[in-house]
């Protein structure tokens, strides 16, 4: 298993030092980080620049779908797009994941083998994690067993705004341990979380705990992910591997659906996170339409002229 | 996949309509000055921009009397509520003329195209439009019933914010109904005639604004002359002595150097305090904090968040949608710069130069941060003219205000804490004309500063200092 950096073995002897240690950290000024977003988000892209992120964004895109109507065909269908986003343009880059129910993980798992692209499958009662600790871990060990290379769980954000750290720690550990050799991401669900303060103090807490991605949002809840919130997680997994060494990702999910959105926030992973998160190992889209845009903006580019939604392959 | 460069995204220089020649400004139209020209520089590539002609003694005498004229006859005969329509248009054809005006801002003082576009011309925009909702409500203003214009205001601008700054004094100066005699820096004249034009474009009573580019002398003439009722200076502290034995008598306001403080205390939102830090390196120095003093026990993590975000900081052609920092606005400058950053190592300074290459030409100063300096040093006590940030650590909340204040100045100061009420105990110690708690650079025109000690007094952004109150 998995344990914290040596560093922070006092950090996460029991909650009080928990405590001590996420209300210990900088606070953070609303006002100000919003600001900072809108600068990041104010970068002009052009040309290969343009090319460039397009591509990197497409092969971050963690390709979702996570409705009550989704079903065996539905999850085929995404898996299809997933490996060959635009079919007449073969050099267009494979997404990272396909993202889905864990009952749909084995199917997803089937259709992509040897694809290259991962399966991804939420867990834990997603989206609003009230379930018990056996039914949550049953869920993770079902996602795994199905052939998820990736698993997505909720917060405990009832715990967090109760200020039961310890207990939310003890959680994500226990998930960690059922996740194997699985990726584990963990969604915050800023949206619920509220203050800037909140989401540095559970990003902390979810890399303590040994999550290889903190993630925004399940986009079940308004609003999902932000820019402004995006920063503040990347400064959270830059400061992360300041201080640990290691390196952990970041997943904003939920509500980005433009090509224009989607580079804002690699400009952001550029220059706050650092270059070096310029990868799908490090920073993801979780989206569903967002894909399709791209697509369309990579033929525009390349084409001269725009493409029609007509040349891209629906999401349903 | 780390090689991800953005491709310049330049703003076209032809954006800025630039003419070949500009002429003087006085009695509502443009004419050639009895002064030898001018040829301003693009700091950015050292070029010479354009030809503008200066006033001499004569043009002076001609402008003082145009704007006399204009205030016996038609500007100052007109109710408040016409002068408020011509400051309305003047105001929306800022903002109908915005991306002319920044890339002007741009080439003239070579200010990053972001900031011209984002902030100078909306700010001179702002400063119109709020100032024209004044010009019939004066008697409102809390200066008694009926408050009377002064007549002739004499306005001598520096280089800084060329066009922010002119909108600022010019605007409640025409609302409070007087009329204006113009003398832009020799630097960065151009914003000054384009906004003569935009004068001449709104239909402005013939003589209510006159242009005087020039040099030094001609503000000197200006601020001398008989006819001249009221005076308001932008620029350095030397200078501005000098103005005042020049002015003796006549109304003044004078906004001069400062070299404000960031007190950074131990519980302060670090990542936004490193941002509003950065931030004064986007603008042309001067007038912004320049100093940083933080609580020691924070002073390590602080150092190294600013270090990596003034890495991460775009440096180059001003123009380039994407650069953050650009060039100073003359050579003149960056000389007393590069001195003043050459003491501090002297004096034993650490230096952490921004580690991207500096373009050929142009007036360029690699932004720079001093982590150990010392209030003994020149850098941390002298206005400082350029990118470079001079950091002192403190203890305790009294110490840091003796520090803060232990300057001749008090120009701008800003506080960065999350408890409120330390905050604005130190907001209320600190001697400076605007404290900002938790930000910086917000322009405000409801919210006009009045400089402390060297750096100026009155308001040279706020009506009373264009009333006869």
């Amino acid at each position: 298993m998995l344990e914290p950096p040596p560093e922070f073995s006092d950090v996460v002897r029991d909650e009080a030092s928990l405590r001590r240690f996420l209300h210990g950290l900088p606070g953070v000024d609303q006002v100000g980080l919003e600001r900072r977003a809108a600068a990041l988000g104010s970068r002009s892209l052009k040309r290969d620049a343009k090319w460039w992120a397009i591509d990197a964004a497409i092969s971050m895109v963690d390709l979702t779908s996570l409705e009550g109507a989704d079903s065996p065909g539905k999850v085929r269908a995404l898996a299809a797009k997933a490996v060959r986003p635009d079919a007449e343009r073969p050099d267009t880059p494979r997404v990272a994941a396909v993202c889905v129910y864990p009952d749909l993980a084995g199917v997803a798992a089937e259709a992509l083998g040897g694809s290259g692209v991962g399966v991804a499958s939420v867990a834990t009662a997603f989206p609003s994690g009230r379930s018990s600790r056996q039914v949550k871990l049953a869920e993770v060990r079902l996602a795994v067993e199905s052939g998820a290379s990736e698993v997505d769980v909720v917060l405990d954000r009832g715990a967090f705004l109760a200020g039961s750290y310890g207990a939310v720690f003890e959680e994500v550990r226990a998930v960690r341990e059922a996740c194997g050799g699985a990726h584990l991401k963990v969604i915050l669900e800023t949206g619920e979380l509220a203050t800037a303060d909140n989401v540095r103090r559970a990003s902390w807490l979810a890399l303590l705990a040994g999550a290889d991605f903190i993630k925004t949002s399940t986009g079940k809840v308004s609003p999902a992910a932000t820019l402004p919130v995006t920063v503040l997680m990347l400064q959270a997994v830059r400061h992360w591997r300041d201080r640990s060494g290691r390196l952990c990702g970041v997943k904003p999910a939920g509500g980005i659906r433009s090509t224009k959105d989607a580079l804002k926030y690699l400009v952001a992973v550029r220059e706050v996170a650092g270059p070096e998160w310029l990868t799908p190992g490090l920073f993801r889209f979780g989206a569903s339409s967002l894909l399709g845009d791209l697509v369309m903006q990579r033929r525009t580019q390349r084409d001269g002229h725009y493409a029609s939604a007509a040349n891209v392959a629906v999401d349903a | 996949m780390s090689g991800w460069e953005y491709a310049p995204a330049l703003e076209s220089a032809g954006a800025a309509g630039l003419a070949e020649s500009y002429g003087i400004f006085v009695g509502g139209e443009f004419g050639g000055g009895g002064g030898g020209p001018l040829h301003p520089l693009n700091p950015a590539t050292e070029a010479p921009l354009a030809e503008v002609a200066t006033a001499d003694r004569s043009d002076v005498d001609s402008a003082v009397a145009a704007a006399r004229a204009s205030l016996r006859s038609v500007w100052g005969a007109l109710p408040g509520a016409e002068r408020a329509k011509y400051l309305f248009r003047l105001s929306r054809l800022v903002q109908e003329r915005a991306r002319e005006l920044a890339a002007v801002e741009t080439l003239d003082g070579g200010k990053p195209v972001q900031d011209s576009s984002g902030v100078q011309v909306p700010a001179a925009a702002a400063h119109l439009f709020h100032h024209a909702g004044w010009a019939d409500k004066l008697d409102h203003a809390g200066f008694g019933a009926d408050p009377r214009p002064l007549g002739v205001v004499a306005v001598v601008l520096s280089a800084d914010h060329p066009l922010r700054r002119l909108a600022s004094v010019v605007a409640p100066a025409l609302a409070a109904g007087n009329a204006v005699v113009l003398k832009p820096s020799a630097t960065t004249p151009l914003a000054a005639l384009v906004f003569a034009d935009l004068c001449r474009q709104a239909g402005l009573p013939a003589g209510a604004v006159n242009v005087l580019p020039g040099t030094g002398e001609v503000g000197a003439q200006l601020v001398a002359h008989g006819g001249v009722d009221a005076v308001a200076f932008a620029g350095s502290t030397g200078t501005g002595r000098e103005v005042q034995k020049a002015a003796a008598g006549k109304r003044l306001a004078m906004e001069l150097d400062g070299t404000g403080a960031h007190v950074v205390y131990d519980d302060a939102p670090l990542d936004q305090a490193v941002d509003g830090v950065v931030a004064g390196f986007s603008g042309s120095g001067g007038e912004n904090c320049s100093r940083v003093l933080v609580q020691e026990p924070i002073a390590a993590e602080f150092l190294a968040k600013l270090r990596d975000r003034v890495r991460a900081l775009r440096v180059g052609d001003p123009m380039d949608k994407n650069t953050d920092v650009g060039p100073l606005c003359s050579a003149e400058r960056l000389a007393r710069a590069r001195e003043l950053a050459d003491s501090a190592q002297q004096a034993g300074a650490t230096r952490w130069d921004h580690p991207g290459e500096l373009p050929e030409r142009g007036f360029f100063a690699a932004p720079a941060v001093f982590p150990d300096a010392q209030q003994a040093m020149r850098l941390a006590r002298e206005p400082i003219p350029g990118p470079l940030l001079p950091v002192l650590t403190f203890r305790t909340p009294e110490e840091a205000v003796a520090k803060a204040n232990n300057t001749p100045y008090g120009h701008t100061a800003a506080v960065w804490a999350d408890k409120g009420s330390r905050a604005l105990w130190t907001a209320r110690q600190l001697q400076a004309g605007v404290v900002q708690v938790n930000t910086t650079h917000r322009s405000d025109p409801t919210a006009p500063p009045e400089p402390r000690q060297q750096s100026g007094f009155g308001r040279i952004a706020g009506l009373e200092a264009y009333l006869d109150v």
